[in-house]
């Protein structure tokens, strides 16, 4: 029906006024229809994000503890995080975790990706084993971990026992915690990436791969010079990805350290939860959230611009 | 040939090893959680236990509201996947196929919330709880994941994807929009409604943040907070802590088993399109 109607040529004018009003009213019904559908998730999403986020630049551009009247400072805060020993010792920890943490999790997501894309005996079962840690929270990963790296009774010491290397202390020495909170972290999240990459490869199209092959190729050259650069818009988002996880690692470092020993884990994200909400120190709180959010868009508008450079956009 | 000399394939040496430290912590778990003190305390270690000492689950249970935390958990995951069923379902059809004044605009506010980290949310977030009076209610735990812009982008995604002829048809039977999109479009979407749940059930399962910042009551606890907070206060009950990690842990673990094509579908479906 609604074929015929647009084949035919509009020849009545002079019904223009009536047809007009339907018009907008089928107009007015369209777009209740679709606000109807669209409106109540929206609303929810967008008044828990950019409501409280524009919230929160007016909040950072304050002195207040949550009870009495918000001062304004204007800019202040801002300009007090910059000589804060604390903010500066957080920011060093988090990019050194997010600095151990991104490559690690892309090689070695890569690497067991590459292993499970085998076709040998056992994969269904390797497979099951690498990608349940997943699914377990980070709070229940934490409260594992503090047991497995106990220095008295842990698993970990043990195994350094055994193998005749001397005991650590793990996340009870300042010089280690934050290593073994990355090595956590990786333990839980690596299963994450290896499945991007898997279905990656699986992507890749297998006549490439033959037409190599033939050629006299070997599998290392194959995997350098065909697999690699398929790879690569996954990479950027991985990378992506990866680091707003570890810049915003939280549940783990609460469930394991909460930021000790001596201020050896906190990261920035933990400082915030810090100042919000133990020192009730609201505005410089939203102030260092601000600071960080700025980071993490320069970073991944840079990665994205140099992804695009190169020629191998992912978004 | 090397490689023959191995009456194996050699990618065996490398995944035996990575599955096992995968895998391992979790059995550790496990066993542990049915340990007395004074083997936990054993030195050296002992990994598997004399028998099936339930003396870790029976004291978390008696000294915590644990069973309290687990009916909280699941009344907040279950309101939080129907939620996110309903109304991110008809927010993806509608950015999918209705056209509407705004939409495009609605759209790309909704991409753009992605980029907000949580950290920037948090203070205001619970300040607009309190001033709800959503703070010491499960409200607090559930209310963030109602809906989700990656919920929504998902269905979109989906629909935007399905042939619009069966839809056309339907309308032309004299079918509403809503009508259609109930009974035409809905049965087909099952395998993303699928992805849909199992992501929303992992995150509100397993959330800590928001539950931490705005409960403080302790009957009223989610599981990930409970136990991190029975954490906080007894640090070296081992037994108990870990039947508390066992009890937040094996539902998922278990729907993991048997759905696991659904969770890695979920898993790389948040990996490239997400």
């Amino acid at each position: 029906m609604s074929i015929t109607f647009a084949a035919t040529p509009r020849t009545q004018p002079q019904d223009l006024g009536s047809r007009a009003r339907s018009r907008r009213g089928r107009a007015l019904r369209r777009n209740l229809t679709g606000w109807g559908f669209a409106a109540p998730a929206t609303a929810l999403v967008i008044g828990l994000s950019i409501f409280p986020a524009v919230w929160a630049l007016f909040i950072s551009r304050t002195k207040w503890n949550g009870i009495s009247p918000a001062t304004g400072v204007g800019w202040a805060n801002y300009g007090n995080l910059v000589q804060d020993p604390d903010a500066a010792a957080a920011a060093q920890h988090t990019l050194l975790l997010t600095v151990l943490f991104v490559p690690g999790s892309i090689l070695l997501g890569m690497l067991i990706a590459v292993a499970l894309n085998q076709k040998i005996r056992l994969i269904g079962f390797y497979r099951t084993c690498i990608f349940v840690p997943y699914v377990a929270s980070a709070a229940a990963t934490g409260i594992l971990a503090s047991f497995v790296f106990n220095p008295q009774f842990g698993a970990a010491n043990e195994t350094l026992r055994r193998l005749g290397l001397p005991a650590q202390g793990f996340l009870e020495n300042p010089g280690q915690a934050l290593l073994v909170i990355c090595l956590i972290a990786l333990w839980g999240e690596v299963g994450f990436c290896a499945v991007v990459y898997l279905a990656a490869l699986q992507d890749i199209p297998q006549e490439l791969v033959e037409a190599a092959t033939v050629d006299g190729a070997s599998r290392l050259r194959v995997f350098l010079h065909i697999t690699l650069p398929e790879l690569r818009p996954v990479t950027v988002f991985t990378a992506i990805w990866q680091t707003i996880t570890a810049m915003q690692l939280f549940d783990l470092i609460w469930t394991t350290t909460r930021g000790g020993p001596m201020n050896s884990t906190q990261t920035i994200v933990y400082y915030i939860y810090e100042l919000a909400f133990q020192t009730q120190r609201l505005g410089y709180g939203a102030a260092l959230a601000y600071l960080l959010f700025a980071v993490t868009m320069l970073l991944t508008l840079g990665v994205l611009w140099y992804s695009r450079r190169t020629g191998s956009e992912a978004l | 040939m090397k490689r023959s000399r191995l009456p194996f394939s050699p990618w065996h040496l490398l995944l035996m090893p990575l599955a096992l430290i995968f895998v391992l912590p979790l059995v550790q778990m496990v066993l542990t959680s049915f340990m007395t003190t004074a083997e936990i305390n054993q030195f050296p270690p002992k990994v598997i236990p004399a028998g099936l000492h339930l003396t870790g689950y029976t004291q978390l249970l008696r000294e915590s509201h644990i069973l309290r935390w687990f009916a909280n958990t699941v009344l907040v995951s279950a309101i939080a996947v129907v939620s996110h069923l309903v109304l991110c379902s008809l927010a993806g059809y509608g950015f999918a196929r209705l056209k509407f004044a705004g939409r495009g605009l609605a759209f790309l506010a909704i991409v753009a919330t992605v980029m907000v980290p949580i950290q920037l949310l948090m203070i205001p977030t619970y300040l607009m709880f309190a001033q709800a009076g959503l703070v010491d209610t499960l409200a607090a735990a559930f209310v963030p994941w109602l809906a989700s812009a990656f919920g929504i982008f998902l269905m979109r995604q989906f629909f935007l994807g399905l042939p619009v002829e069966l839809e056309e048809a339907a309308t032309l039977d004299g079918c509403s929009t809503l009508r259609t999109f109930v009974s035409v479009v809905l049965p087909l979407a099952r395998p993303a409604l699928a992805t849909l749940a199992v992501f929303t059930l992992l995150s509100s399962w397993n959330d800590l943040l928001w539950p931490l910042v705005a409960i403080s009551d302790d009957t009223k606890f989610t599981l990930q907070v409970g136990l991190a907070s029975f954490q906080g206060t007894r640090r070296t009950e081992w037994a108990q802590l870990m039947a508390g990690n066992v009890i937040a842990t094996l539902p998922l673990i278990v729907a993991f088993l048997v759905a696991q094509r659904r969770f890695i579908a979920t898993m790389t479906f948040t990996g490239l399109k997400g």
